[in-house]
């Protein structure tokens, strides 16, 4: 497959595009940050979403979803990525939505993703306990209780569970923090008893939660996939969202570094444009290179996952690692090219710092995905 | 089955059947690549038969067209000819600057009557050829250059000298950028020929390295006389057909690193540090380096793949190569810090039979001119910084 995107996922982009960037620019962040907005995303938003058929984006078309692929969701999330856009997208759309086609039953896909499509339903995906993502280590527990099971632990860092219809909950029912097997998937009711919500208010003024399970019962009917088997299912599940990231990272990455350019070509001191400083020109030279190598290692991880190809998770933990860098990078120069404007909330580049730091974090920094890559190759 | 299936089967099996086991092994020094020229000799037989059973398929130039000597494979071809060849750790056949840089040139800005001299000689390995470019006042200001060719009749008589001309004495013919018009601005008062080094007139003196080789020489030329008809393109336009050229040895240098020898860098890391009780590599900050060595080495080799697509589709930035080049070059610099690093002190070595006459130091030192070679690496990015983010000055 050319590592190009195609027409037609030029065109999606290009609509993406037009639609993100005049509905949801920064300013739209802003404002509901300002606001202290309950939801931190538009309800309203999310409909013209979902009417452009994003939200059914990965869902196939006999659920009522458009039935495309990573590389489409991608595109997509590489716009988000730009105008720091707050949405259901990456937690309903994309993980939700490749969870249940995955993983779910014939009823559970019949339930949920026609309304994930229509835009209806938020899910959300619990998967991190502790402050670093390290899904073998789970250890909420799911003990046999009747014909179903009961949960207990806590989950951090749970993208929209606030505000979330359906959650999906990674838990342990058997073997020991560390073992690959014993995890299982659930399909819970946040509004079920025991299940305490917790909006957490981050540096990046994105939303998530920190959610408490005490003793919540849920039955056999709501386990996602196979008991004690959900560990590959959970990990491809992870992939595609670890993918979807790099590419929001991308347009981060990439948004702040035009904003910065353009910076370097408008800001005078010393009687010149600071854009003719060689200091600073190779600096930017240095971030465009690897702007584009990590363009190119997020495509070919976005088409490795839609190809189920078994370098797959090779290919996503090169282009998070290489995220979480350039990104870092990106936001880093950006801020301090801008000098003093840099540092003031008034100026956007900051908000860009703030979320290429929450999405480094977010299912796997660079460290993590390195540590895999030596794995894989057995260092 | 597509018909790149079937090229695909049969290439393999053509490979499988021709290629010398002794081809298929690493590369340890510059012995190992044959260069091919008038004075051209083998350094083993095997090399011998694989070099002239490439050269008669034309796939020394595998994608060059049929009547040049090439193979007239098509872009697809090419790449499947590529992977059957890299999976099997196939040496290339022939080393050349012909086919890496002038060959190209010529086939854009060469008349027909050059193509038809030169291409085919190039295939065949039988002419080598050097480049002509640096002088000891024009190296990253290349435009700055004062070798003077001034007409005279049919003629030019070239006057001035070069440096940094690899394999200059060992070189039949040299692509060479010249001054026939001193009155114009730098950059248009240039002119692309070549000649033969056997001209009267031409003489070289090898330049020692840090890696105790000497790849490369002084060359001057002494009133030396080469027809007008020698020059490729336009007189006083030899500038573009330079860049041109520039732009394919950057990427030839960009692609250098990585794939020689194929062995993953932790396992010949694992070879001398050894492993603890996991069959983890025994340095654990070796070993974090060596994996971010390879993220890095794993996504410059999607940016390389996605610059021939986006070439394809007509959409690659002219100036990319520069990236690529920096890039490439800095990379494979860090992999042979890693591998002086993971080699110890037997890395060291420099005169013995054990380290194959220090081929790891000296191959180490060689990488340090890669981000000189071709165009500095500041120099990249300054390309970089004015033709792709349109920086403004000079
Ligand atoms: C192994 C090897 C093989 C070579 N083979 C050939 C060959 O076959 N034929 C040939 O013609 N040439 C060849 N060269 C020459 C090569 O192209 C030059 O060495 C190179 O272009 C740099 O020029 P220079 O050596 O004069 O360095 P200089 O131009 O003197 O540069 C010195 C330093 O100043 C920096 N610098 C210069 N200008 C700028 C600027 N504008 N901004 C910032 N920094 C700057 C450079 O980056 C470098 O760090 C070869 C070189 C090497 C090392």
């Amino acid at each position: 497959m050319a590592l190009v995107l195609t027409e037609e996922q030029t065109m999606l982009r290009d609509s993406a595009r037009g639609l993100i960037g005049d509905k949801a620019p920064v300013a739209h962040l802003r404002k509901l940050r300002d606001e202290r907005d309950a939801t931190g995303f538009s309800r309203d938003l999310w409909k013209s979403f979902a009417e452009m058929g994003l939200a059914g984006l990965l869902v196939p078309e006999e659920f009522g979803g458009s039935g495309l692929g990573c590389v489409e969701a991608g595109v997509v999330m590489e716009e988000i990525g730009r105008n720091l856009t707050p949405s259901p997208l990456l937690s309903t759309a994309i993980l939700a939505a490749s969870a249940l086609v995955r993983g779910g039953s014939d009823a559970q896909k019949k339930n949920y993703l026609p309304k994930i499509a229509d835009g209806s339903l938020i899910a959300a995906l619990a998967v991190d306990e502790g402050a670093k993502h390290r899904p073998s280590r789970i250890t909420l527990s799911a003990t046999r209780a009747g014909n179903g099971f009961k949960l207990k632990g806590d989950k951090a860092l749970v993208v929209d569970g606030h505000v979330a219809d359906l959650l999906i909950v990674a838990a342990r029912s058997s073997g020991q923090p560390g073992d690959v097997d014993g995890l299982t998937l659930f399909l819970v009711d946040p509004k079920a008893k025991g299940v305490a919500i917790e909006r957490t208010v981050m540096v990046d003024a994105h939303n998530a939660a920190r959610i408490g399970f005490d003793d919540v019962e849920v039955n056999a009917d709501q386990v996602l996939g196979e008991v004690d088997r959900g560990g590959a299912l959970l990990e491809a599940v992870l992939n595609v969202g670890r993918a979807a990231v790099a590419a929001e990272m991308l347009g981060v990455a990439d948004e702040a570094f035009g904003r910065t350019v353009s910076y370097l070509k408008e800001r005078k001191q010393f009687g010149r444009l600071i854009g003719e400083f060689q200091a600073l020109q190779h600096r930017a030279a240095h971030l465009y290179t690897e702007i584009e190598i990590l363009r190119a290692a997020v495509l070919k991880a976005l088409q490795a996952v839609d190809a189920d190809a078994a370098q797959a998770r090779l290919a996503v933990a090169v282009a998070k690692a290489k995220a979480g860098t350039v990104t870092t990078l990106a936001v880093q120069e950006g801020v301090q090219m801008h000098g003093g404007m840099g540092m003031t909330d008034q100026f956007d580049i900051g908000l860009f710092m703030k979320r290429g730091r929450v999405l480094q974090e977010l299912f796997g920094d660079s460290a993590y995905h390195t540590e895999a890559l030596a794995e894989w190759k057995k260092y | 089955m597509t018909d790149l299936d079937t090229f695909r089967a049969e290439t393999r099996a053509w490979l499988e059947a021709n290629c010398p086991a002794e081809m298929r092994t690493p590369m340890q020094g510059d012995e190992d690549n044959f260069w091919g020229g008038r004075n051209a000799k083998f350094a083993s037989e095997a090399q011998k038969v694989w070099f002239e059973r490439m050269r008669d398929k034309g796939w020394t130039v595998p994608d060059w067209p049929t009547q040049y000597g090439g193979g007239g494979l098509d872009g697809a071809q090419h790449k499947v000819l590529r992977e059957e060849m890299a999976a099997i750790g196939a040496r290339p056949p022939l080393s050349s600057f012909g086919i890496w840089m002038l060959g190209p040139a010529l086939l854009k800005y060469g008349n027909e009557q050059q193509k038809a001299e030169h291409l085919p000689k190039i295939a065949r390995g039988e002419i080598r050829w050097c480049q002509g470019y640096s002088e000891p006042n024009a190296g990253s200001d290349l435009a700055s250059l004062q070798t003077r060719a001034v007409p005279d009749g049919d003629d030019f008589i070239i006057n001035g000298s070069k440096i940094w001309t690899s394999y200059a004495n060992y070189a039949d013919w040299i692509f060479c950028l010249v001054r026939t018009d001193p009155a114009a601005k730098k950059h248009d008062g240039i002119s692309f020929i070549l000649f033969d080094m056997t001209s009267p007139g031409v003489t070289t003196k090898p330049i020692l390295l840090i890696s105790g080789k000497s790849p490369f020489c002084e060359t001057f030329f002494d009133n030396v006389r080469v027809p007008q008809s020698h020059v490729v393109g336009t007189i006083n336009r030899g500038w573009d057909v330079a860049k041109y050229l520039l732009q394919h040895e950057r990427a030839m240098i960009s692609g250098m690193g990585g794939r020689d020898g194929g062995r993953p860098l932790g396992q010949v890391a694992a070879d001398s540090l050894g492993t603890d009780a996991q069959g983890r590599l025994d340095d654990p900050i070796l070993r974090g380096q060596i994996a971010t060595f390879d993220v890095d080495e794993a996504a410059l080799a999607c940016a390389a793949e996605r610059a021939v697509d986006l070439a394809k589709a007509g959409q690659l930035h002219p100036a990319f190569s520069s990236a690529m080049k920096y890039y490439g070059t800095e990379l494979n610099k860090r992999r042979h810090e890693i591998l002086m690093s993971a080699g110890g002190i037997d890395a060291l070595e420099w005169e013995s039979v054990r380290s194959h006459d220090g081929a790891r130091a000296r191959a180490w030192l060689r990488t340090k001119a890669n981000s000189i070679e071709g165009g500095t690496s500041e120099v990249m990015l300054g390309i970089v910084a004015k033709r792709i983010l349109d920086l403004p000055g000079a």
